[in-house]
């Protein structure tokens, strides 16, 4: 049972101070720029909620928000079954398990502008070997800056490929935490493979797959640098997701009002969608 | 069990086939690439590498890189180390919505942020300092560290504080020299994740930086640009932007599947 | 329900053991009666878990058969071998509720669900756990949990043999006693063949009919309770049961008499005729009283623990204790101590060597 005490503030206070200090002074200024009309020279008008009425029914917005639900949704899709399969089918102990970790973690300590980089020389048609191997080994038509699916592939290909070791790892760190006695029971009641994944692995990864499916979430809900520096939103608009939408409109095109209104509202919905998540993912153990 | 071990045998050969590709590259003149496919280098070449090492705005840019991240590191540990503890150990006003709220911070996206960061650090004069972007990547690492040690901290048992208590520890010499050893895995797990979400973020990193603390992964973006794709290039620098990341995860890696088995939703 | 026999089983965790070191089990024969209530007693490290994995068929052995009512299911997986086992961490099924717990074993089986529903009701009814069968396993508390890995169990009627291995660890000290009384009714009420794996002598001593006692991967003495007590098969045997354990004195044999501290002592019967390194003197000190004469000894320390009083005393280098009731002498006093004949045995390294006098009948 924790105990109640106020000073606990005092130990909170530094994290309080940095993280507020990023958070809710951007935050504020986003806010600002949101309600007002800039023509330069550091003029402003109020221009109130207009827009967030003209981000919440423009086109443009519902098509940028419609490419990043469908990228989520198929990150999310692929990338936690076979995490979970990949971390199913791991050895548990020995010499074997700290080099496939190593190994698989890899891709997500390289830069993303890199991540994107790499992918785009690995893919390029004649010099790529993805590219060169796809059109002339197998001799399959693939350009993905001309194609949109091509481009599409690509993209959830990449993502599937950085960020899969993180649901493997999560997954992973559950599985090994389950006691020997656990499978011995299940032997013992004559449980088949099924019904050991679904009563005692997935049951006790239940805490880590929420922690991987929440990061998992957010962070591809962001994602930018690497699509940007894959595509750079193209062909045409095909793969341009809501922060490449965002940073085209802030920094390209110098909407500021706009952009910091579509800022708030894809904040708000990050949120929303977090939330929905933990409570859907928790909502068992509070009763 | 050897038909099952093929699933992460295979996975891995997809995981290393585009690092393996970015390594060939960087052996290869940008003559050859550009000539045409070829599955290792023909004229194998170190001439990309010695740029890198000894041109001072690229090797700068790896300087830059490290220094900033490690400041961040440092900082998100140790701040975090307080807090965690305190959410660990103690109800106080607002603790659950202060928790949610520092991990919202993650969810707000970098993109968002770019331009009001470059205002706020250019207001306060701390632009083009690593300081800058160690301050600004606190802002998604601090949440994680605490995060991830408060998990670690809730399975230290609570006799432990209550004995050094009794025995007449102050609250920091306890800390210091009694918690924190006991949960040295969560230190260098929250670490490890510091590290590596500094090191790979880009955005707020070129937002916050012009020349004297610009980071490598920009340094690359710019080279790339102006100097029309020199691929070999291109590919040795990234290829050295793996390095540091693989010497970190080879020293946790024993702890990095225990990291995350204790934290909490 | 079934007999079990244990023939020739040696195992090793290594796979190419070189001497009798490298065997966690050394070489079992057994038969465990059908319907019995055994214990499994000894040390930590004894290899009594190793046996009864390999009972459970968790283990194959690496030498030696398992038969089951005379059917060799040496190779025989666990579901085959139709047993139940229950851990000394409670082993539940988180999501399901008690009552699903109860039923997974049968409803894996594909026992009709009329029958499954009137099992778990008697099960729960035994364990006293009908009130909670519709909560969440997960929710309940250590002892409750620990009934409901129990109740998976016994929850089948046709098992072979269930067996415990130590579950009552992490059950606090106040419910242990009623769990332990609880589960010897169990078996009164179904009479299958129980294994009970402990390193704690009461738990051993009131849970079962035959208790087998083992050390370093060997049988030292299967016996009944009182069997164990009175006349242990071997020092350590003496040792580990009672409390304090059984003197154990070194001696030396001269013409068929044992010579402790150069005084003869009365034994229960004549020495078994054999050769030996080392040769002690076993009495218990429930048998050991102070009298006017005999060996004589200096007190050390004595105990009151309530019932009786603990006396310590020093004889040369060796200490010997006894229990008497009353009259307690002073530490520091000489007193003579008397071994009771009928009751104090001659051990040759370690093994009994007395045969059994008219009085122990």
């Amino acid at each position: 049972m924790k105990t109640e005490n106020q000073r606990a503030w005092f130990l909170v206070l530094p994290v309080l101070v940095l993280v507020a200090f990023n958070a809710l002074i951007p935050m504020m200024t986003v806010v600002n720029y949101s309600v007002q009309e800039t023509f330069g020279d550091n003029l402003f008008f109020w221009q109130g909620l207009d827009w967030y009425e003209q981000i919440l029914t423009s086109e443009r917005f519902h098509a940028a928000l419609g490419r990043q639900f469908l990228f989520t949704g198929l990150i999310l899709v692929i990338e936690v079954p076979l995490g979970i399969a990949i971390a199913l089918s791991m050895p548990r102990q020995g010499f074997w398990v700290p080099v496939c970790l190593v190994l698989m973690a890899l891709p997500m300590l390289i830069p993303w502008n890199v991540v994107g980089a790499m992918w785009n020389i690995f893919t390029l048609p004649d010099i790529g070997l993805l590219g060169y191997f796809l059109n002339h080994t197998l001799g399959i038509n693939y350009d993905m800056t001309q194609d949109p699916l091509a481009a599409w592939i690509t993209i959830v290909t990449m993502d599937v490929w950085h960020w899969t070791s993180l649901v493997v790892l999560l997954a992973y760190a559950g599985l090994v935490s389950i006691p020997d006695a656990y499978y011995q029971a299940a032997k013992i009641d004559g449980a088949s493979n099924w019904a050991v994944f679904r009563f005692i692995q997935l049951p006790k990864m239940k805490t880590v797959l929420t922690i991987a499916i929440l990061l998992r979430f957010m962070d591809s809900f962001n994602i930018y640098t690497e699509p940007f520096v894959l595509t750079g939103g193209g062909p045409g608009n095909s793969t341009t997701l809501l922060s490449i939408d965002l940073v085209k409109m802030a920094l390209g095109q110098f909407d500021l009002g706009p952009a910091a209104a579509m800022s708030l509202i894809y904040f708000a919905i990050t949120l929303g969608v977090s939330w929905l998540f933990y409570t859907l993912m928790t909502k068992d153990d509070l009763n | 069990m050897q038909k099952r071990s093929i699933v992460p045998i295979v996975y891995i050969l997809f995981l290393m086939l585009p690092i393996y590709w970015l390594v060939a590259m960087s052996f290869k003149t940008t003559n050859e690439i550009l000539a045409g496919f070829s599955l290792f280098p023909q004229t194998f070449t170190w001439d990309n590498y010695i740029t890198i090492f000894t041109d001072p705005t690229w090797y700068w840019g790896y300087i830059n890189s490290i220094i900033y991240v490690s400041i961040n590191t440092v900082l998100s540990v140790t701040v975090a180390l307080p807090a965690a503890y305190a959410f660990s150990r103690y109800r106080f006003l607002g603790d659950k919505h202060l928790f949610f709220w520092l991990l919202t911070n993650r969810m707000a996206p970098a993109a968002v942020f770019a331009l009001p960061f470059f205002q706020l650090y250019s207001a306060v004069g701390f632009f083009d300092t690593h300081i800058a972007v160690a301050l600004a990547h606190c802002l998604f690492n601090i949440p994680l560290a605490v995060w991830i040690l408060e998990g670690f901290m809730s399975s230290v048992p609570k006799e432990l504080d209550e004995t050094a208590f009794v025995d007449g520890y102050s609250f920091p010499r306890f800390f210091t020299t009694i918690f924190i050893p006991s949960i040295k895995a969560g230190v260098g797990v929250a670490a490890f994740f510091c590290f590596m979400f500094s090191w790979v973020e880009l955005l707020l990193a070129k937002t916050l930086t012009a020349v004297e603390a610009k980071p490598i992964a920009a340094t690359m973006t710019r080279t790339a640009s102006s100097a029309g794709y020199e691929l070999g290039l291109l590919a040795a620098a990234g290829t050295l932007t793996i390095i540091p990341g693989a010497i970190v995860i080879y020293f946790v890696r024993n702890y990095i599947a225990k990291g995350f088995a204790m934290g909490r939703v | 329900m079934a007999k079990i026999t244990l023939s020739k089983l040696r195992h090793s965790y290594y796979p190419d053991p070189q001497g009798p070191e490298d065997y966690a089990l050394k070489m079992i024969d057994l038969d465990w009666t059908d319907g019995g209530a055994y214990a499994l007693l000894g040390p930590s490290g004894c290899g009594k878990s190793t046996l009864l994995n390999i009972i459970s068929g968790l283990l194959v052995p690496s030498e030696g058969r398992i038969l089951f009512d005379d059917r060799d299911v040496t190779e025989l997986a666990p579901t085959q071998r139709n047993i139940a086992q229950v851990f000394q961490f409670p082993v539940i099924y988180d999501t399901m509720s008690v009552r699903d717990n109860l039923a997974f074993p049968l409803r894996n089986r594909g026992v009709d669900e009329a029958t499954v529903a009137r099992r778990v009701a008697e099960i729960a009814e035994m364990l006293e756990v009908t009130d909670i069968l519709d909560r969440k396993a997960a929710a309940l508390s250590p002892d409750n949990k620990q009934k409901v890995s129990m109740g998976r169990g016994l929850v089948r009627e046709d098992v072979n043999v269930v067996m415990f291995d130590e579950p009552l660890t992490v059950i606090d000290p106040h419910l242990k006693w009623k769990l332990r009384s609880k589960l010897k009714e169990l078996h009164q009420r179904v009479r299958a063949t129980m294994i009970y794996v402990t390193h704690d002598q009461t738990e051993a001593l009131t849970f079962a009919d035959q208790v087998v006692v083992m050390q370093d991967g060997e049988i030292v003495q299967i016996g009944t309770p009182v069997d164990l007590f009175e006349r242990p098969a071997h020092t350590f045997v003496g040792h580990f049961i009672g409390s304090p354990g059984m003197n154990i004195l070194p001696c030396e044999t001269r013409d068929g008499a044992a010579l402790f501290q150069g005084q003869q002592i009365p034994l229960e019967g004549d020495i078994v005729p054999g050769e030996g390194k080392r040769t002690e003197i076993g009495v218990r000190p429930e048998f050991v009283s102070l009298a006017e004469s005999g060996v004589e000894a200096v007190v050390r320390k004595v105990s009151d623990v309530g019932r009786h009083i603990v006396v310590e005393t020093q004889v040369g280098e060796d200490r010997v204790a006894a229990i008497i009731k009353e009259n307690a002498p002073e530490t520091g006093e000489t007193v003579h101590l008397n071994f009771r004949p009928d009751r104090t045995r001659l051990y040759r390294d370690g093994w009994l060597a007395t045969t059994a006098g008219e009085a122990a009948q």
